[in-house]
């Protein structure tokens, strides 16, 4: 544990993605096989199911610690993160017990794992004994464990390229081979080695081609007719695979959404076997209905009757990746499409295929591209047409072309303290509009501000606090930010009346008064606008 | 209960003696504690402080402020109290303010540490009845680490850089961190450390007052075309994103301050390195100063007074937070 707590200390201290990479490296070069699963398992940014929860934590802390509950409140509350509170509090600058520093990482996660399962005060003793032994670093990993918290900044492009190079093997093989489910044991590290040829499992995904994304012109990119250009649908990425007689559908997380979607996995058994698609799953019912329908089919983890009725999905194909069990990236994706469409023929409604947008020239896509949102779609997706299906985020291959966001002036009612990076300041803001003369909230937004105007923000909320619940502060009504959204729907959970999907702050208003900033009526008209009929 | 100490607008007062305690107005007759900007400031009538800080008071309030320095503990009548000072071991020359009156006996600690450090004259409890805490660092979660393991690590980060062929920038408060760290890498090196302009003339001042430290030489004294890889430069955070740093490319940057214990802190600061050192008290530092006054009562100022007053009055103490209205963020 030792070694993979130095490693997270020393990731989470640098910006420098060369410096990064090398301390992956070296760590993957100096473990054995097993404590590189687990390292990788964090780094790909797998985590452990939370063990026990932070409330049971915190009262354990603060009895094995000394200190009354609400001071580790305050504790926590100064600090952001629940780990390493507690890690502070137990630190006495001591070396620790050397046997718990150095058990293995697998090792321990065996050992919380039978904690969980223990009597209440077998798991206190426990925990205090731990937190004790262990030095700061250590306890602090310890406790992310617990807490499931545990993220390390690395993307998993980047641990994939660190073990490739520890392990000599092609970036791309490795990449393949670790998506879907995997288990972190020693055996990972042995199918990794194996040499090219060696076949993967039947269930095994591709890496996901990703969309980078487009602000400017798109009249620097040549002609529209280098492209395949189709509709930005706002549902839930999958690849669909058919393979050895059965069906696996993956999520971009790489979660395996089976029995979520039983119409679509039904529909696949009639793809020949050796096919993977890449489409969008959406919920549709005479066209594409809004996502908060499809919401309710997302946590479902095994649909009843009236819910199939009520949110049917389908499968909205827009990719070949392999075809008779040949892997067919390679192929240009002009080639890949007129195969997707042999492909699809032969399907049900519940798979039919992402219609291709045509268009003469950009001006006549633009004006497309404004009604997206009153068709229900994100905007336009542009894909190179000789391009090859690529892993990651390469620009050139895939654009989204996105609607421009909605925007409303609200005022600032309640903040909070943000994590991690921002503990220290109030980052998140709690925003309203008008309702007669009452302020009613309609968004809760991090802050897109630079950590100059963050701080001037923090001392201005320290300032003009009229009370505090615990780590929220509500501040008298005086400031004004513009918040950016991507859509707009009823919701009955909102006082409102009204959700925003991804709000974000665009810009600081310190131009406007806050009587000037949008009434309730102003987003009421927007979702009447944007409602698909 | 009679106040021997209140808050007034200018800032605590003394009305049995006709003083203020580090005024952030003009006033005619200031004690003042120490000689950083949110407790010194120039304009008074008659300055006290101690001897030791004189030196750094000049400095920062100008060679002719009227200054009258007293030794440690040498008895000073004002109006009907009587007053003295205390070493608080915060920076050079830093002092306790004690007051004596019918009322009572008050210990006013301005700014104040427990940890060693070789650069000021340490801490001493002042037995009174009521104190008057700072409680910049008062959770239970600040516990400073050894100050010589945290010199250590600048040095070995300081080292690596020079292995890397990078410049090491460190910043630190230009009054107090930066000579303790200059002192403390005495233990490790001879070799010279490069000052910000702003750090020479409080370095000179500290040498004078007989503090040993490393050869120090500006920046500023350096060709243009200065090769800065694998030297250490001393630096406010103030010059941090400034042009002044363009010259040290490459350079790793590192941060010394109290407030570097917390992670959240050290990414949002988007230094390279935190180092743990503080001149204020850590938790168990306050809590064990106030338990040696043998006070009753305490008035807590600077920071978190809030956990602290509730922590002392559910172990008996009174104790009350003590407003003042300027609170930028205290030097860590
Ligand atoms: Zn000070
Ligand atoms: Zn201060």
């Amino acid at each position: 544990m030792r070694r993979f707590a130095e490693l997270y200390e020393q990731l989470d201290a640098t910006r420098a993605t060369g410096r990064k990479l090398a301390l992956m490296v070296d760590y993957f070069r100096d473990s054995d096989d097993e404590a590189a699963a687990w390292a990788l398992y964090f780094l790909t940014g797998r985590r452990l199911k939370r063990l026990l929860s932070p409330t049971r934590l915190k009262a354990w802390a603060a009895d094995a610690a000394g200190v009354a509950d609400w001071m580790l409140v305050s504790s926590h509350a100064h600090v952001g993160d629940l780990a390493e509170t507690i890690a502070l509090l137990f630190d006495d600058g001591s070396a620790g017990d050397p046997e718990l520093v150095s058990r293995d990482l697998g090792a321990w996660v065996a050992e919380l794992r039978a904690l969980a399962q223990a009597d209440e005060a077998v798991i206190g003793a426990q925990l205090a004994a731990w937190w004790r032994g262990l030095p700061l670093r250590e306890c602090f990993l310890l406790t992310k464990l617990l807490t499931g918290g545990l993220r390390v900044g690395v993307s998993t492009g980047l641990a994939t390229r660190a073990l490739a190079q520890a392990l000599a093997q092609d970036e791309n093989l490795i990449a393949q081979r670790l998506m879907g489910d995997w288990q972190p044991d020693a055996a990972l590290i042995t199918r990794l080695r194996a040499p090219p040829d060696a076949g993967t499992v039947a269930s095994q995904p591709y890496p996901f081609c990703l969309a980078a994304p487009m602000d400017d012109a798109p009249a620097d990119l040549g002609s529209p007719s280098d492209f395949l250009i189709e509709w930005k649908w706002d549902g839930i990425r999958a690849q669909l695979i058919r393979r050895e007689g059965q069906v696996f559908l993956w999520s971009r997380g790489e979660e395996l959404l089976a029995g979520r979607f039983p119409e679509i996995e039904a529909a696949a058994m009639a793809l020949p076997d050796g096919t993977v698609l890449d489409g969008e799953v959406v919920c549709w019912r005479d066209g594409i209905r809004p996502f908060a329908e499809l919401q309710r089919r997302i946590n479902k983890q095994k649909p009843g009757r009236r819910l199939l009725d009520e949110a049917p999905v389908r499968y909205l194909a827009y990719d070949l990746l392999e075809l008779g069990g040949n892997d067919i990236r390679d192929q240009s994706t002009r080639q890949r499409r007129q195969q997707l469409d042999g492909v699809i023929a032969a399907s049900t409604a519940a798979i039919t295929i992402s219609p291709l947008v045509s268009a003469e020239d950009w001006a006549t896509l633009a004006r497309l591209r404004t009604e997206a949102r009153s068709r229900g779609v994100e905007g336009l997706m542009l894909k190179h047409a000789d391009a090859p299906y690529t892993r990651g985020r390469r620009r050139g291959i895939w654009w989204k072309w996105k609607v421009d966001p909605l925007t409303v002036d609200a005022v600032l009612v309640y903040a909070q303290a943000g994590h991690g990076r921002r503990s220290n300041l109030y980052t998140d803001y709690t925003l309203a509009v008008w309702d007669g003369d009452a302020l009613v909230p309609v968004a809760k937004a991090y802050s897109g501000l630079t950590d100059k105007e963050l701080t001037q923000m923090d001392r201005w909320i320290r300032q003009h606090t009229i009370e505090r619940f615990g780590p929220v502060r509500s501040v008298q009504p005086l400031q004004v930010f513009e918040i950016a959204f991507e859509g707009i729907q009823q919701s009955k959970r909102h006082k409102a009346g009204v959700a925003l999907r991804f709000p974000r702050i665009h810009r600081w208003r310190q131009d406007k008064p806050a009587a000037e900033a949008d009434h309730l009526q102003a987003l009421h008209a927007l979702l009447d606008a944007v409602t698909p009929s | 209960m009679a106040g021997l100490i209140e808050t007034r607008p200018e800032g605590l007062y003394c009305a049995a003696g006709d003083f203020h305690i580090d005024p952030w107005r003009p006033v005619p007759r200031a004690v003042i504690t120490h000689a950083h900007a949110d407790h010194a400031r120039a304009g008074h009538g008659v300055i006290w402080c101690a001897r030791e800080s004189l030196g750094v008071m000049h400095q920062r309030l100008g060679q002719a402020a009227p200054i009258r320095p007293l030794e440690w503990r040498e008895p000073l009548t004002l109006g009907r109290a009587r007053v003295s000072l205390h070493p608080a071991g915060h920076i050079l020359g830093s002092a306790q303010v004690r007051v004596e009156a019918r009322e009572g006996v008050w210990v006013a600690s301005g700014d104040y540490k427990r940890d060693p450090d070789p650069t000021c004259t340490p801490f001493e409890p002042v037995p009174c009845d009521t104190f008057i805490t700072e409680a910049t660092f008062a959770l239970p979660v600040y516990r400073w680490p050894d100050p010589a393991d945290v010199v250590a690590d600048v040095f070995h980060w300081w080292r690596q850089a020079a292995d890397n062929g990078q410049p090491a920038v460190l910043f630190c408060y230009a009054l107090g961190k930066a000579q303790r760290v200059l002192n403390g890498l005495l233990a490790h090196t001879g070799q010279t450390v490069y000052l910000h302009g702003a750090m020479t003339p409080l370095v000179t001042v500290y040498r004078a007052a007989g503090v040993a430290m490393v050869p120090t030489e500006a920046v500023s004294a350096q060709s243009r075309d200065h090769d800065w890889r694998g030297h250490l430069i001393v630096a406010p955070p103030s010059a941090a994103g400034t042009s002044w740093m363009r010259r040290f490319r490459g350079a790793t940057t590192g941060f010394v301050s109290g407030w570097m214990r917390v992670r959240g802190n050290r990414r949002r600061r988007g230094y390279d390195q935190g180092f743990v050192l503080s001149d204020h008290a850590d938790w168990r530092g306050l809590v064990d100063s106030i338990r040696a006054t043998g006070c009753q009562r305490v008035l807590a100022t600077h920071g978190h007074s809030d956990t602290l007053v509730r922590y002392l009055r559910e172990h008996g103490w009174q104790a009350a937070e003590l407003g003042t209205p300027f609170e930028g963020e205290a030097d860590g």
